[in-house]
């Protein structure tokens, strides 16, 4: 949210600066199993945006004190390597980073069977190689995914997707420009088969209708982005659809 | 996808069987809200109006009687920490080793790396696991190559009623070990081991699908 709202990023005949209709995602590849030596591994493509995510474990939770006697801990970590935007990102932690690695972990705190693995830690890193605007959502499926893959029991897989408003219009899945000059900004965590939310953070503001209509833009997206993460699993593990 | 008919198809986290009824949730399946939910990747099984998954990947988890192969990963002066591939390490006393070892002399018995065939005597309700030497065929490993295969594709490795496991022995003419977890001890010459390895990487790679026996049968007689 840059704050120049001034900037005109739709066409006259509504469509986007990248040619996308309002409510059109980009363009999203998923490969399963890209990490070998990691229990589970995922890499996704979402328009220029390029994370791989890799889960390891359960494991034995070190340091000790943070193991708990009654379920497993999610280790996440969420890191943008160096070359991943124009301006070279100085490396390791940062505030930001450990933020989305946190809103990550409670999201997926929510569908891990955390109970079954008590003591125990599951370490899950994300790596985002290419960086265009809405990594958070992009690291979060990717997480899910490999978490799918490593077999680790869940109720549902978490898909996260960003609506926005741009020049006073609410639009789906924006890319940098949009990020940068839009007015608002709306990742959601959702659980496509029940509907539930488990992430959401706001940037801007909206007011209820366009919030409602934003809203209802990530729901429609969530089911599309699940069908593409179904489709990878598949396409990994020889499934028939 | 997911209705319970669909027995063989592959399921992901999330995926509703449809209501209860008169079936019942197994493995990597919950009831929750009159519904059957899938809480694991794998393939759909039913068996005797259970519904289970059979997963894609697995991590071992310690039974009493397993016979696994173990790695010494530290000791203490009557106790020795084994790795057994699962999420924490097993712990072999002093008074379950194969044969006599005296009080801080664990190291000179077996060090760090040491490979051991043993046996899961007790497993507590944290996971912990006790294991033991004491048996017939339980013993340190000094000769042999230890390949692994994920827990959930031994059945592959071992075929029905040992017939897959017994043509990969006579045909390597290497003797074999299959731990429960994961965990295969090798011996025999070069080649032998050399063959034994390319099969059990064939099941690796391919031993979800359902034709793994002939690419296995393809790699044997090459």
């Amino acid at each position: 949210m840059g704050g120049y709202g001034d900037v005109q990023m739709l066409n006259e005949d509504g469509t986007r600066m990248d040619g996308r209709r309002p409510d059109e995602l980009r363009k999203i590849e998923i490969e399963v199993g890209v990490v070998p030596v990691a229990d589970g591994s995922a890499r996704v493509q979402w328009g220029t945006n390029l994370a791989i995510a890799a889960v390891y474990g359960p494991m034995e939770a070190h340091p000790r004190k943070i193991s708990r006697q009654d379920r497993c801990v999610l280790d996440v970590r969420y890191n943008m390597a160096p070359f991943s935007v124009t301006d070279r990102i100085r490396p390791g932690f940062n505030r930001r980073s450990r933020e989305i690695g946190k809103v990550t972990a409670n999201a997926l705190e929510s569908v891990v069977q955390l109970e079954l693995y008590p003591r125990s830690k599951i370490r899950v890193e994300i790596e985002i190689m290419c960086a265009e605007a809405g990594t958070r959502c992009v690291g979060l499926t990717a997480a899910s995914v490999a978490l799918a893959d490593a077999g680790i029991p869940m109720t549902d897989m978490v898909v996260s997707v960003a609506s926005g408003k741009v020049n006073g219009v609410v639009i789906l899945d924006l890319n940098k420009e949009e990020d940068n000059y839009g007015d608002a900004d709306l990742p959601m965590g959702i659980l496509p088969n029940s509907g539930e939310l488990v992430f959401l953070q706001m940037d801007g503001d909206l007011s209820p209708e366009d919030f409602q209509e934003a809203w209802d833009y990530n729901m429609g997206a969530a089911k599309e982005i699940h069908e593409i993460m179904v489709a990878a699993l598949a396409a990994r593990y020889g499934g028939d659809d | 996808m997911g209705q319970s008919g669909d027995v063989g198809r592959l399921v992901v986290p999330g995926d509703s069987l449809g209501e209860i009824g008169e079936r019942r949730a197994g493995h990597g399946v919950l009831r929750r809200n009159g519904e059957l939910i899938v809480t694991r990747l794998g393939h759909l099984q039913e068996k005797a109006g259970e519904l289970s998954v059979h997963p894609v990947h697995t991590t071992y988890t310690p039974r009493p009687g397993d016979l696994i192969v173990g790695y010494v990963e530290g000791m203490r002066s009557n106790i020795w920490f084994i790795d057994i591939g699962g999420p924490f390490n097993a712990i072999l006393p002093m008074s379950l080793a194969a044969g006599k070892v005296d009080f801080g002399a664990t190291r000179e018995y077996m060090n760090v790396g040491s490979a051991v065939l043993c046996r899961v005597q007790e497993v507590d309700e944290n996971h912990g696991a006790v294991v033991t030497m004491k048996g017939m065929g339980l013993r340190k490993l000094n000769s042999g190559f230890v390949d692994r295969v994920p827990p959930h594709l031994l059945s592959r490795v071992v075929g029905v009623e040992g017939i897959m496991l017994k043509s990969i022995k006579e045909a390597s003419d290497c003797r074999m070990v299959v731990g429960q977890n994961g965990r295969i001890w090798i011996e025999g010459d070069a080649s032998g081991t050399r063959l034994a390895r390319s099969a059990l990487s064939v099941i690796r790679e391919a031993g979800h699908l359902p034709d793994i026996e002939s690419r296995v049968r393809g790699i044997l007689e090459a």
